[in-house]
Order: structure tokens, then C-alpha cells, then sequence
């Protein structure tokens, strides 16, 4: 029975294990819950989801899954399915409700046993047997203070559905929401810890290991301090159909900013040329050749270009193509010469990554970098990290 | 033994459930959400509730998951044998020189533990993989004095995260998950309730207003959370300012009193004038 609801999650999508499984059985086995789907909702989360990105996935999951079921887990007996379906809905008096007696849990479960095997028929209404809409404690739709639920859809007196049905974690799934420190998290896998530069701190396993093959004598060894070595090259599109995405790039460059220790970053517009510069103000005046760029970083920094790549194809593949002046080579040439000199490079595009297949232009850019071109979204930004890495 | 929550803890039901669902199965918690919504707070109020020891384990960025455990001090044992013969015998004994870790401890209370593993995404990538077997059979081996130690009561481990690496699934299977999610507005008003029982209403309506309201500010780099609104809420009382004084009666918008406490960012700050000074021109 809870196979299927397990086969279910992992059909949509959702990295469960079958050791996580047993251990939701054993729990169920350990008794850590009563037998209400609103508990076994939160322990089958605790259990099987260990990523709050996939909360919501877990959500649709479980609706779809529990909205048709007729058999609830942790019941021994087949109960036919004609008898819980939903036919009338009694609403009690407060009055009523009162006056129903509250049985204890073991004393429920027993009567329960009792009661399947003394009942034959389909029931409904009432107050003693298991059917659909009654006061005695088993069955569906019915109102009893510490009732058991019995398969069917829930009658509208529990509040249990809501909980899944909200979606609370919805801005939690990972393609959506990217904060400054949600993208310092991404860019935080790029790290690389090494030891370079003036032995300064005091190494005491190889002193340790030094002495002992010294026949005891202090020999003291010292070492490097280990630090993020990691060097990145940003190059930023800026200004025209670069507008509607400035909030996020914002971001983007203020996370990367408090990130690495060694960021370099230049502008430039829709693609690159021979020229990029670093402030906007002064970008007529203050421009560096490409071939300066070039030179000075060495090709141990990774190269990261954050663009829309939506521009006439012509810009791109044509000398004298650009919008702003007169290249004497075309935007092509220019982008496969720096993505030779930095083999480690990616291409990050804040336009959704649907519309790709549309522009002529973005496919143009990402036949050049050789498809290593991600959505600016969290799970495309950690894509991106992990190919840099690679 | 169950946790229903505590006098100065409130505990939404899914993370009670969590908790004795831990507690029963005595698997490890693992524990997500925002800063500041009380994942450490709550390893500590389930240790005062159910009336068992707390140790708590602190992660750097240097810790290893060694230290844990124990830690052999070859360097006070290096010194006792260049200096000879002062303490002689001491130096062939290696247990002497094993520092115990807080795992350790644990393993060999007598009573059940409780181990908190604060903050474990600060450590290197390998630490949750070096304990895996340690807290799957809560048992280690220690290679210089060549014995197994084994928990005699397992204990129940929470560790915190604030998501700052990705752990690995091995470790992640081990565990059970909760995320603290942000507290709607009734949780809220029952957590201030807890922490200041002699809030004027009125006062805590408008500073419940106020603070949601600021959580809501488009592009702010950190969000207030529940801890920074308490202590803001303790400036308000310290100051002793008046619940009109949050939201002014002639309609004017204006900036909260004391908003140092609830924005720790200047740029934050600064954003936040500036959407006030614009909206105030706008009317």
C-alpha cells in the first residue's frame, strides 16, 4: 500500500531512497503518529524530503496521490470502496457533537476491530457502524472528537488538506526566487582552498613527522595559510534590452562582489568587441582593448559572461556590426578568441530559458560557447558553477 | 518522552512532530531556515523540557570531524619526552594524551544525551561524510589505543544549517529533515507573547504591522527576522515609545523609530528612506 505512494514520489521527481522509506515505516511502526493524514503528511516530509526546494514538489505530489485514494495506511482490513464513497454530509449541533463520548485511542482501535468484523453491509448515516457520513467514530465525513478517518475524500471538518494545498514553499522551489544570498550560495561552490604564498603558519602534524624521523629532535616546519584561490573574469552586458534585467544582475554582481577575492569585471554591450571598459560613466573615454585584457589576466582565471545575447544576428557575426562603433572584427571572432585564452568559461542569460529556441541571436552566442550558456536562475547558476569546476 | 513545546519556545505542530519522530526513532534532526527563527534555540529548549544534558559542538570552518570524536595531543606528549624524565612513566601511556571530544562524552554518559552540531554547513565539504558511520551506529574506533567506543544510550543529535553548502545525500539519508519556515502573523503574536507577557496589544499591533510590512519591501539584502524583531521590541519597551508614534495618525509616512534594530545592512537602510521619502512626496 504505502509502496505506491512511495513509487509515486519518486515518479515525480523527488530524490527519495528506500532507506528513507523504511525509516517512514518505522516510524509509522513506532507509532510516532496517530493515524491522521495531517501528521503522516509531516512525517513522510520529514522523512523523505531533506530539501526545502523540493517542499513544494513534495506538495502537488501528495495531493495528487492522496485526493483519489480510498485506503488509508496502517488499516488491516479491505474495505470495499462502495461503502465510503461520499453520499451524505450530516451536520452535527454543537450540542451533539458534545454529547459523543470520547473513547481512548486503544479502545478505538479496538472497537474498530471489533466492529469490521461484526459489520457485513454498506452503512451510512447512524451513529455505531464504519460508513460515510455519521457520528460513530469510524468511517468518513462524519464528526466524533477523536474519530478515525476511513478512506474517501476529506468532508470539509479537518483542516488537514489546507496544509499541501497552500503551497507555502512555492518561492522556495529552486528555478524561482535568486536573493543576493541565495546566489552567494551558488557562487560559493566554486571555491577552491589552497595553499600558496609565505609559509606562515605553524604545520604541527609535519613537525610531528619531522621529529619523530629526526630520532626525536625539534624540527619545526611551517606552511602556506590555506585561502580561496579561485580568480574569476566578469564580463557584464549593459544597457539596452540589459534594462529589464538590472535588478537581478544587480545582485548577481553585488553576491560575486563579496565573494571572491580576486574578481575582476568589465562592461560591455550585447556582445563583445575589441573594446570593454569598467565604468559606465566613462565608457567613451575610458576603454580597454580586449588584447590588453587578454594579456594581463593569465588563463588560470574562470571566465563568467552574463548577457541576454538578444541582438541582431548581424551584430554578432558581421565586422562593423555593432550599434556603437565602427569593429574591424566581428563580435565572433572577438568572444572565440577570449574563450580560448580562458577554456574555463560560461555564459549566464537572465531570459528565461524557454525563450532560447526563439531568438536567433542566443542560438548564435551558444553554438559559440559551445552550449555552456545557463539561465540566470539558482539551479542554472549552480549548473554553471559545477561546469566551471569541472 | 515527548516534546510539547516549552514555556519560552513556541513550536509549530509539524516541527513538534519532527522532533518526537527524531526522538522515537532516535535518528538525528536536521535543521534549516532562515537566520534567526531559533534552530539552535530549539535543541537547547528540548534538552530544558525533557531534563537531559546538552552538548553542544560548534562548527568553524577548521573543524574536523576528528575533533569530535577525540583529539591526540602529540604535542604535550612530544614535550613530556624531550624533557625526560620528569614525569617518565606518563609518556608511554598514549591514553594520556587523548583529548576527549564531545561525541565521546556522549557515548559514554550514563544517561541519554542530547548533541547539538551547530552550524554544520560552515565546516570543510567532508565533514558530514566523515561522521556518517559515527552517528548511523554511534560508534568509532580509536586507532592509538585500539578501542571501540560505543554509545551506551544513543544519544538524540540535532544539527543545524544555514544552507551555506549543500550536504551530501549519504548524510542526508541518515537524518530526519525539518525547515523552520518563517512564522505567519498568529505564530508571531504567540512567540512575542512568550518573550514579553506585558506588551501592551496596541503596541504589538502596530510593531507587528510595521515588521511585516518592512519584510515586504521589494530588493531589501536581508529580511528582518523573528530574533531581530524581538530585539526591536525590547528597544520600543526601553525607549518607552508610544504605539502611535509607528504609525502617526495624519496619514504621513515616516520611518520606523529605532529601524537600526530591525535593517543591518546601509544599503538597506538607505534603500528603505528612500522608497519612504518617495512615497511621502507622492501624496
Amino acid at each position: 500500500m504505502l509502496i505506491d505512494f512511495f513509487l509515486h514520489l519518486k515518479a515525480a521527481k523527488l530524490p527519495v531512497s528506500t532507506k528513507e522509506f523504511l525509516t517512514l515505516l518505522e516510524g509509522l511502526q513506532a507509532r510516532v503518529i496517530d493515524h491522521s493524514l495531517d501528521d503522516f503528511y509531516f512525517l513522510a516530509r520529514a522523512t523523505l524530503v531533506k530539501d526545502e526546494t523540493n517542499y513544494d514538489k513534495y506538495d502537488r505530489a501528495f495531493a495528487a496521490y492522496f485526493k483519489g485514494v480510498t485506503e488509508i495506511p496502517g488499516l488491516e482490513a479491505e474495505i470495499p470502496e462502495d461503502w465510503l464513497k461520499l453520499m451524505m454530509q450530516k451536520h452535527l449541533t454543537a450540542e451533539e457533537k458534545a454529547k459523543l463520548e470520547k473513547l481512548g485511542w486503544d479502545k478505538l482501535m479496538e472497537k474498530l476491530k471489533e466492529r469490521l468484523e461484526e459489520q457485513k453491509g454498506r452503512h451510512q448515516g447512524g451513529s455505531k457502524w464504519i460508513g460515510s457520513g455519521g457520528s460513530s467514530p469510524f468511517g468518513n465525513g462524519g464528526f466524533h472528537p477523536e474519530g478515525i478517518r476511513i478512506g474517501g475524500k476529506s468532508a470539509g471538518n479537518r483542516t488537514a488538506i489546507k496544509v499541501w494545498e497552500q503551497r507555502e514553499f512555492k518561492n522556495l522551489d529552486d528555478s524561482v526566487e535568486l536573493g543576493t544570498r541565495n546566489i552567494k550560495v551558488a557562487l560559493r561552490r566554486l571555491r577552491r582552498f589552497a595553499r600558496e604564498g609565505a609559509a606562515e603558519e605553524f604545520d604541527l602534524e609535519g613537525t610531528i613527522r619531522g621529529t619523530a624521523q629526526n630520532a626525536g629532535w625539534l624540527d619545526i616546519l611551517m606552511r602556506p595559510e590555506r585561502h580561496n584561490k579561485v580568480k574569476v573574469l566578469l564580463f557584464l552586458d549593459i544597457g539596452g534590452s540589459m534594462d529589464d534585467h538590472v535588478r537581478l544582475c544587480e545582485e548577481m554582481f553585488s553576491a560575486a562582489k563579496s565573494e571572491f577575492k580576486h574578481l575582476e569585471y568589465f562592461y560591455f554591450h550585447n556582445c563583445i568587441y575589441d573594446y570593454v571598459w569598467r565604468d559606465n560613466h566613462r565608457r567613451h573615454s575610458e576603454r580597454f582593448p580586449l588584447a590588453d585584457v587578454m594579456h594581463k589576466y593569465g588563463d588560470d582565471y574562470k571566465l563568467i559572461l552574463v548577457g541576454d545575447a538578444t541582438m541582431s544576428p548581424y551584430e554578432i557575426l558581421q565586422p562593423g556590426g555593432s550599434v556603437e562603433y565602427m569593429n574591424a572584427e566581428s563580435g565572433a571572432t572577438c568572444l572565440a578568441r577570449l574563450l580560448q585564452k580562458y577554456p574555463k568559461s560560461v555564459w549566464l542569460n537572465p531570459e528565461p530559458e524557454r525563450l532560447w529556441e526563439y531568438r536567433h541571436s542566443i542560438q548564435i552566442l551558444r553554438d559559440i560557447m559551445g552550449t555552456r550558456m545557463y539561465p540566470l536562475s539558482l539551479e542554472g547558476l549552480e549548473r554553471a558553477m559545477r561546469q566551471l569546476n569541472k | 518522552m515527548r516534546f510539547e513545546g516549552s514555556t519560552n519556545y513556541v513550536a509549530t505542530p509539524d516541527l513538534k512532530l519532527a522532533v518526537n519522530a527524531a526522538i522515537a526513532l532516535e535518528r538525528p534532526l536536521l535543521i534549516k531556515g532562515e537566520p534567526g527563527t531559533g534552530k539552535t534555540m530549539l535543541a537547547e529548549e528540548v534538552a530544558a523540557a525533557l531534563g537531559l544534558p546538552l552538548m553542544q559542538w560548534h562548527i568553524k570552518s577548521t573543524t574536523k570531524a576528528q575533533q569530535g570524536l577525540y583529539e591526540y595531543d602529540a604535542v604535550s606528549r612530544l614535550r613530556d619526552s624531550q624533557l625526560g624524565g620528569v614525569d617518565g612513566g606518563r609518556v608511554h601511556d598514549i591514553s594520556n594524551y587523548i583529548v576527549k571530544g564531545v561525541l565521546w562524552q556522549a557515548f559514554e554518559a550514563d544517561e541519554q544525551t542530547i548533541i547539538l552540531i551547530d552550524e554544520i554547513d560552515k565546516a570543510d565539504i567532508e565533514f558530514p561524510n566523515d561522521l556518517l558511520r559515527e552517528l548511523d551506529r554511534m560508534e568509532f574506533y580509536v586507532y592509538e589505543t585500539r578501542q571501540l567506543i560505543k554509545a551506551r544510550r544513543r544519544p538524540l543529535v540535532f544539527i543545524t544549517s544555514n544552507n551555506e553548502k549543500e550536504l551530501p545525500d549519504a548524510f542526508l539519508r541518515r537524518c530526519f529533515f525539518h525547515y523552520i519556515k518563517f512564522p505567519d502573523k498568529e505564530t508571531m503574536q504567540s512567540i512575542v507573547d512568550v518573550h514579553f507577557p506585558g506588551l501592551k496589544q496596541s503596541l504589538l499591533k502596530e510593531a507587528l504591522q510595521v515588521f511585516f510590512e518592512l519584510r515586504d519591501v521589494p530588493g531589501l539584502k536581508k529580511k528582518p527576522s523573528t530574533s531581530e524583531l524581538l530585539d526591536w521590541l525590547k528597544l520600543l519597551l526601553a525607549e518607552d515609545i508610544p504605539p502611535e508614534a509607528l504609525r502617526s495618525q495624519d496619514r504621513k509616512v515616516s520611518v520606523p523609530p529605532l529601524h537600526g534594530a530591525l535593517l543591518k545592512n546601509e544599503q538597506d537602510v538607505h534603500l528603505f528612506e528612500r522608497l519612504v521619502f518617495m512615497a511621502r512626496n507622492n501624496r
